[in-house]
């Protein structure tokens, strides 16, 4: 709560908040806001540009815009959520046992781990996306593999700097068993820097997810994933340039409030701030 | 220094063999038969056996890696594509000298822009330079880059005509995909940069600097300027990573032919031996512009080279 009170005195950060929260209404409730179904054509009003019917216009089948983009809201929060969940699970469950038990095992599993931060992150996503194939799910597991090195680092180094201190010890000598330390004393009081990595890295994940689409991996036509339909637009730039100017900016708005938020967390929950 | 240089090329071995495995791996995992891609779905299985036979796609798993990793380190085959039966090698080379420099051409026009950014905003917290600047480092970070690349199209090709929207021959075509790519990390090493120097104005040897009688000049642009850029010199590794992975999409959409290109356009294909090529041709183009910053930044920062003496 003292941390909702700090983050309140960012103004940027409670803007990124609020959007964030719009976009999941949005995405919750995409059935009752579109005005249309993401696949309805309307063939008769191709390439129209915003009007009465079609607040943001229609793309190359005469599907309206707008409410693709709000099924794209659902389809990319789903993709960041379940994305990092993956990445944060796979990746925090290494970290933490390899920051707990130390010696051999902390040395395997880092340089594993070392090995995979070797690939960019993106281009991993797109190896594995590609031995996968396309889809949905795929496309999670991709983005959600590529990004687990980083998770395991913080968790670990988070891990190794509680290792140490007094109440551990005393867990130990009351008899706590090693996993009830790890996810009852350890893991809580790691939360912080978690927590703003989480953030960022939805807005990684979202972004990962739209590149992969765009180059036409991952979701497949006629799912509205922005990526997708800024890849599906592109061909159209010059004569209807709204069919790549709405995902672009729904994208670029939904990063700009998850980063504004992780910026304004990091901040809030840095105990060196606490006063 | 000598012992630390020579254990980090060492440290490097393990590490390229690891992700050619992770990337021999991926491969041997796609679905789709390997021999069935290269002769076609006409041919008999008679001939897909034996084609499985003389390629050695029937031995186990380990032999497969160990004969790939072989054939890698000391012929430099890396497989034959699919499509054009060309050596996987010969592809990448053709395409990667456009990929380097246009992640090259990124990278300094990032270090040149967003350094000195970084450093006035510092310099000047909380000024309208550093207000407008952070906005730009916020939105430069947002954006994805093939919307942003689509974008300066749209503004430069299509309404002004001032520049070319595809190739990467001439100089006035290098400009645009420079751009895209470069946004992203423009914005990071600005942010890097400034939040380095603000931490090191404020340090102790700083105000001795100014104690001592020093020209403000020479506090900034030389005691705080240089132990503020060894963690950016870090960053600045890492984002020529990004930059590798971002050329694939920027590539895509100027039309060049790089390893981006060249990837984008088998996985369509399902040329797995030429994106699994590419995939470690930039893993390992990537580790070694770390090992290279690693190397910098011990010779920058006394107290690394000062650990193995």
């Amino acid at each position: 709560m003292e941390v909702l009170f700090r983050l309140k005195k960012s103004p940027l950060a409670m803007v990124g908040l609020l959007v964030v929260i719009l976009l999941v209404v949005v995405a919750l409730f995409a059935n009752v806001l579109a005005p249309y179904s993401y696949s309805k054509q309307h063939l008769t009003h191709m390439f129209e540009g915003p009007s009465k019917n079609f607040l943001l216009g229609t793309d190359e089948f005469g599907r309206d815009i707008l409410s693709r983009l709000i099924y794209g809201a659902r389809i990319s929060l789903m993709v960041g959520f379940i994305a990092v969940s993956i990445a944060l699970l796979a990746g925090g469950v290494l970290g933490a046992i390899s920051g707990y038990y130390g010696g051999w095992i902390d040395n395997a599993i880092m340089r594993v781990m070392d090995v995979l931060l070797s690939i960019p992150q993106t281009l991993l996503a797109i190896a594995i996306a590609a031995s996968l194939g396309p889809g949905l799910f795929n496309l999670m597991i991709a983005v959600g593999v590529s990004s687990m090195p980083q998770y395991a680092r913080i968790v670990r180094s988070s891990v190794l700097s509680i290792r140490g201190m007094e109440f551990i010890e005393a867990a130990h000598a009351v008899g706590s068993s090693d996993m009830r330390i790890i996810f009852k004393h350890i893991l809580p009081n790691s939360m912080a820097p978690i927590i703003v990595q989480a953030t960022l890295g939805v807005a990684f994940a979202i972004l990962n997810a739209a590149g992969l689409s765009f180059i036409g991996l991952g979701i497949q036509p006629p799912y509205p994933e922005w990526g997708a339909m800024l890849s599906g637009g592109r061909q159209y730039i010059r004569d209807y340039p709204h069919l790549t100017l709405y995902p672009g900016l729904a994208i670029m708005i939904t990063i700009l409030a998850l980063n504004f938020l992780g910026d304004g967390l990091r901040d809030a929950l840095d105990p060196k701030l606490k006063r | 220094m000598l012992r630390y240089v020579v254990r980090r090329i060492l440290f490097l071995i393990p590490v390229f063999l690891g992700v050619t495995f992770c990337v021999f791996t991926l491969l041997y995992l796609t679905p789709g038969d390997p021999a069935r891609m290269v002769l076609g779905d006409l041919a008999t299985e008679k001939a897909v056996q034996e084609f499985r036979d003389k390629e050695g796609l029937n031995d186990p798993f380990l032999v497969q890696f160990g004969s790939y990793v072989y054939k890698a380190a000391t012929k430099g085959d890396i497989g034959r594509s699919y499509i054009t039966k060309r050596p996987v090698m010969e592809e990448i080379l053709t395409a990667f000298p456009y990929t380097i420099k246009l992640s090259a051409l990124s990278m300094l026009i990032s270090i040149l822009i967003g350094i000195p950014c970084g450093i006035l905003s510092a310099i000047r917290q909380y000024s309208i330079f550093d207000v407008i600047t952070m906005i730009f480092a916020m939105i430069g970070l947002s954006m994805p880059v093939f919307w942003l690349g689509l974008l300066l199209i749209l503004l430069f090709s299509v309404q002004l005509h001032w520049l070319p929207s595809s190739g990467f021959d001439t100089w006035q075509a290098m400009i645009l995909p420079s751009l895209a790519l470069s946004a992203q990390a423009i914005s990071i090493i600005t942010r890097m940069t400034r939040s380095s120097m603000l931490e090191v104005i404020r340090a102790d040897y700083i105000r001795t600097a100014r104690a001592k009688g020093q020209k403000e000049s020479v506090v900034i642009w030389v005691h705080a300027l240089y132990n503020a850029l060894i963690p950016v010199v870090t960053v600045c590794g890492l984002q020529f990573g990004v930059l590798l992975a971002g050329a694939i999409l920027t590539e895509s959409i100027f039309a060049i032919p790089g390893i981006g290109r060249l990837m984008v356009e088998s996985i369509k294909m399902r040329d797995y031996p030429v994106v699994q090529g590419g995939v470690l041709f930039v893993a390992i183009t990537f580790s070694l512009v770390n090992l290279f910053v690693d190397l910098v930044y011990a010779y920058l920062d006394p107290r690394i080279k000062a650990q193995y003496k």
